[in-house]
């Protein structure tokens, strides 16, 4: 049986000292598509997000990786097989553009000329000017920083991205034109992805599929389309809250 | 004869007993960096155990020297000579600045910046060799900065049971009530701790993290 679901959660559950932060969350992903998780602070997002890659682990129930159960599959080796991308970005202050984006591949013993490559490639790909390699993250733009963020978590062409609100600290501008290119970008390498936002615009506009969080369940896993119809109570008072204009939303990214 | 005319008669026992004060102030303070460092990261990894270590190193702190000295004394092989006796109570002296700056340095790594190194797949030990060693470099050495201003200060008393040191001449100029023979001590050793105060802080300036 070769087509399983590139991750898929089964029954998972988690609770933090008593407190059920998840429970019975049940859900696939395909690959090449990108899962939009989307619910307001608290929902338990960002947890989803961590048991992906062991970040946490789960109470009951599993995650597994291509069919294959993730506390079955070598820690480091998961997350150097995950791309990984926050809202802090979380880049190292002590190194330059290039040292960060070549973390990963640095970790895993690459020739180092395959490195350098590999770097300079990544800044074409995510729009970074070949001269802010040697700079270091404070000498870098919001925008900028996310870029390198988003570099790095490429850097070792992982099959699976995640990543969580990416694009929630900046600038509506700058927030516009990342999502832009992250659309252009998801055309070209076909990354199986799980992004996490508490934006419905967002979701709209980067989703293959919006799944619907609220107080650790999941709700509803529709298609964007479907999500702005959907007579589901939580989705339809999601989309009251964000008012008109969403189906423009739609039709950009669609175009 | 004033202060100089002594210290140029005497410039022989000057240096040595300087050598004799960098040598006691020297090897405490590289065993306490030895015992303070990995024992500031491990409580700064394990938080339950931050609070007893830290007050253990503190109450160290409040013994007054002369006491410890004396507590001390009857320690086996360690007893046995003063410099070892001066040693080993330096660096228990020396260890809740290193302790407390290894501590707050790697605690004070941002949270987000090691999130991402975890969820990238670093292992425990990269995380610390790459990122939380380096951001900590130079808190670290400002810890050790301390210590070894302190011990200079301090190791002119281990000569009270012996140990050698610049102290000698400030005892026995005490006792001569002699202000030259406490300076020609005194002197030496308020310009060791300027130096190594002023080495040490060059050294973290030129480590610190961007």
């Amino acid at each position: 049986m070769p087509d399983h679901p590139i991750i898929e959660f089964r029954d998972v559950s988690y609770a933090v000292a008593g407190t059920l932060v998840l429970s019975g969350l049940k859900f696939e992903v395909q690959p090449g598509e990108t899962l939009v998780l989307l619910g307001r602070s608290g929902s338990g997002k960002t947890t989803t997000l961590k048991l992906i890659n062991r970040l946490l682990s789960p109470t009951s129930g599993e995650v597994r990786i291509k069919g294959v159960p993730n506390t079955q599959l070598d820690l480091v080796a998961l997350r150097r097989s995950i791309g990984y991308v926050i809202q802090e970005v979380g880049l190292f202050p002590h190194y330059t553009v290039e040292r960060n984006i070549a973390l990963v591949p640095w970790i895993m013993k690459w020739p180092e000329d395959r490195i350098r490559l590999r770097v300079k490639e990544l800044m074409q790909l995510t729009g970074l000017i070949p001269e802010l390699a040697s700079r270091y993250p404070h000498q870098l733009s919001g925008g900028q920083r996310q870029r390198v963020g988003v570099a790095r978590a490429l850097a070792a062409d992982p099959e699976i991205l995640l990543m969580d609100e990416p694009f929630g600290a900046l600038d509506p501008l700058t927030r516009n034109e990342l999502q832009q290119e992250f659309l252009s970008l998801q055309r070209k390498l076909r990354k199986t992805i799980v992004l996490v936002t508490h934006d419905l615009r967002e979701a709209l506009r980067l989703g293959s599929r919006i799944a619907l969080m609220e107080t650790g369940r999941l709700v509803a896993a529709l298609a964007p389309q479907e999500f702005l119809h959907s007579a589901d109570p939580a989705a339809s008072a999601y989309v009251r809250a964000f008012g008109d204009g969403l189906g423009t939303t739609l039709d950009r990214s669609a175009s | 004869m004033n202060f100089f005319h002594f210290m140029a008669q005497n410039h022989q026992q000057v240096l040595e007993l300087t050598l004799e004060h960098l040598w006691l102030v020297g090897l405490s303070t590289l065993f306490a960096a030895m015992i303070g460092i990995p024992l500031g990261i491990a409580i700064a990894h394990r938080p339950r155990l931050d609070k007893p270590v830290l007050a253990g190193a503190n109450i160290i702190q409040t013994i007054p020297s002369l006491a410890l000295f004396g507590f001390l004394l009857p320690l086996p092989w360690l007893g046995e000579r003063a410099d070892r006796l001066a040693i080993l109570a330096l660096t228990l002296y020396a260890l809740l600045p290193i302790i407390r700056n290894t501590y707050t340095g790697i605690r004070g790594v941002d949270a987000a910046v090691l999130e991402a190194g975890r969820g990238m797949g670093m292992t425990d030990s990269q995380l610390l060799f790459q990122v939380e060693l380096p951001l900590s470099i130079s808190m670290i050495l400002s810890g050790v900065r301390t210590a070894v201003v302190i011990s200079v200060g301090l190791a002119t008393i281990a000569a009270a049971i012996g140990a050698g040191g610049l102290g000698e001449f400030i005892f026995r100029g005490l006792a001569m009530v002699d202000n030259r023979v406490i300076l020609a001590g005194a002197v030496p050793a308020a310009l060791l701790a300027l130096l190594a105060d002023f080495s040490i802080g060059w050294l973290e300036k030129r480590l610190q993290p961007r």
